[in-house]
């Protein structure tokens, strides 16, 4: 694994983060009828900074969920390193809400298409929108972001590889190129 | 990544061969299955396209119907068979029945069986999952694994508790099972009974034993209530039950002297005014029933993560 390029820093992810916030307003009125769902890791994370933003601009709280995902991968048996299950936190009624998924990066679609599914099955939300805070194309299937922080167009043998204050210590986007 | 456990077992045969990593992890996953079961949809596709398979033995209803509604709220098919109804009866071998049911393209059979070693031997003869739901005298791992659930969230940690076993030790796999578990997750455990119903050797399974109900109530953070089986007691050396409930029964008053929030827990079923009286069971301290909530979510994990560790083995295998 190589590091090659920062394509965000600490910075430029926060106006990414109140740029998305924004939209998210914009495109929904305000915040009746509006939570955010984040994805398991780091999606919950952002999340969680997005309604902050949310609040500080309209001064009104937005209900915000955690979704795992695991139990509804298609690529259960083929992954090398099993995943651990996670908890579910979604402690009010998604039915007949505006949801907005949440994740950290946009590849191939399938966590999003899993996240679908999952949300579906704890009830039946007005609308689904997907903001992501970084489009990094090769998509698998027909999925598209609402709000999306930056697209950075990649190699397949490149990862991008989001870092959080929360879990890894410092806040930068960065691409990473895997050894052959 | 951060290093978590990984399951890498495609059985799960009781909690002997088990670490303390590996406990934690069946735990932690059956906490995230837990909220599965409070949905108005109660279903996951983890395992869809799965088939599980009960092979049960002995006689058994809680155990059977938790581990098919775990299995149907993963969206696995379950097929239930009953020995007394099958081919068993005609002489079958259980490595035979196995091997027929490998063949039917099954992924995980559940069997109950009344000698020890049956689920360690079938697994060894087959590639598909084995899951242990009560071995003869051995183990009964996830009774253990969904006591070991509840003492967690109810008291939030296993590691230091006091907890007793009361009851029939000698011919219990619950008390084995849990003794394994508890002891290697860090608590103290003390069994009582009656002389006659203490296993030979105990001792050398790191726990406390005591004939005095008292002695092992004080100081008790959670008891655990084996029910008296008096349907095995073929030599007639088992204590009258009234006897039985004087001198070893959780009643008021032995509450009273106790803890003040120390948890009762039973495996089921009841024996009500023999091991338990009914105040008890149905008392404030009692959590019994939330067992039986929380043996879903353990079945779930358990599994779960049993039709992950098997597709891990074939992997690198090949």
């Amino acid at each position: 694994m190589k590091e090659k390029t920062k394509v965000l820093d600490k910075e430029a992810l926060n106006r990414s983060i109140v740029r998305i916030a924004h939209e998210i307003l914009e495109k929904n009125k305000g915040t009746e009828n509006l939570c955010l769902v984040g994805i398991r890791n780091r999606g919950a994370f952002l999340a969680k900074r997005l309604a902050e933003r949310i609040t500080e601009i309209e001064k009104n709280k937005v209900p915000i969920g955690v979704l795992d995902i695991t139990l509804y991968r298609d690529d259960l048996t083929l992954i090398a390193q099993q995943p651990v299950v996670h908890k579910t936190e979604i402690d009010f009624d998604i039915s007949g809400k505006t949801v907005v998924l949440v994740d950290d990066v946009l590849y191939t679609g399938r966590t999003i298409r899993a996240a679908m599914d999952a949300l579906i099955d704890l009830g039946r939300p007005k609308s689904v929108q997907l903001a992501v805070l970084i489009d990094r194309g090769h998509r698998e299937l027909p999925i598209r972001a609402d709000y999306a922080g930056k697209n950075i167009p990649t190699a397949q043998n490149e990862t991008i590889e989001v870092r959080l204050s929360e879990v890894d210590g410092a806040d930068e986007v960065v691409i990473v190129e895997k050894n052959e | 990544m951060n290093k978590e456990t990984t399951w890498v077992r495609k059985d799960l045969l009781g909690l002997e061969d088990l670490s303390r990593e590996e406990i934690k992890l069946i735990l932690s996953t059956a906490e995230s299955f837990k909220e599965v079961s409070t949905r108005e949809i109660k279903k996951v596709p983890a395992l869809r396209g799965k088939t599980v398979v009960n092979l049960f033995y002995e006689p058994s209803t809680r155990t059977r119907v938790s581990f098919e509604v775990a299995a149907k709220r993963l969206s696995a098919d379950v097929i239930n068979i009953a020995t007394e109804t099958s081919s068993v009866k005609k002489g079958e071998t259980l490595v035979d029945t196995g091997r027929n049911i490998q063949a039917l393209k099954a992924d995980i059979i559940v069997m109950r069986h009344n000698y020890s070693g049956a689920a360690v031997m079938l697994a060894r003869h087959l590639d598909i999952s084995v899951v242990n739901a009560g071995d003869g005298w051995h183990e009964h791992p996830t009774q253990a694994l969904l006591d070991m659930f509840t003492l967690k969230e109810k008291l939030g940690n296993i590691e230091g508790l006091n907890v007793s076993i009361v009851g029939d030790i000698a011919h219990s796999r619950v008390a084995r099972s849990n003794i394994w578990g508890l002891t290697k997750m860090g608590a103290k455990v003390t069994v009582c009974a009656p002389q006659m119903l203490i296993p030979p050797g105990i001792e050398k399974m790191a726990v406390r034993v005591t004939n005095d109900i008292e002695a092992a109530l004080k100081n008790a953070d959670a008891v655990n209530v084996l029910r008296m089986q008096f349907e095995r007691d073929d030599e007639h050396a088992f204590p009258q039950q009234l006897e039985y409930l004087k001198n070893f029964g959780i009643t008021e008053d032995r509450l009273l002297k106790a803890k003040k929030n120390m948890l009762v827990m039973h495996p089921g079923p009841l024996n009500r005014g023999i091991e338990i009286s009914s105040e008890v069971a149905d008392g404030t301290n009692s959590v019994i029933l939330e067992q039986v909530t929380n043996g879903i979510a353990v079945r779930m994990a358990v599994l779960f993560l049993v039709a992950q560790g098997r597709d891990k083995k074939n992997e690198t295998s090949n």
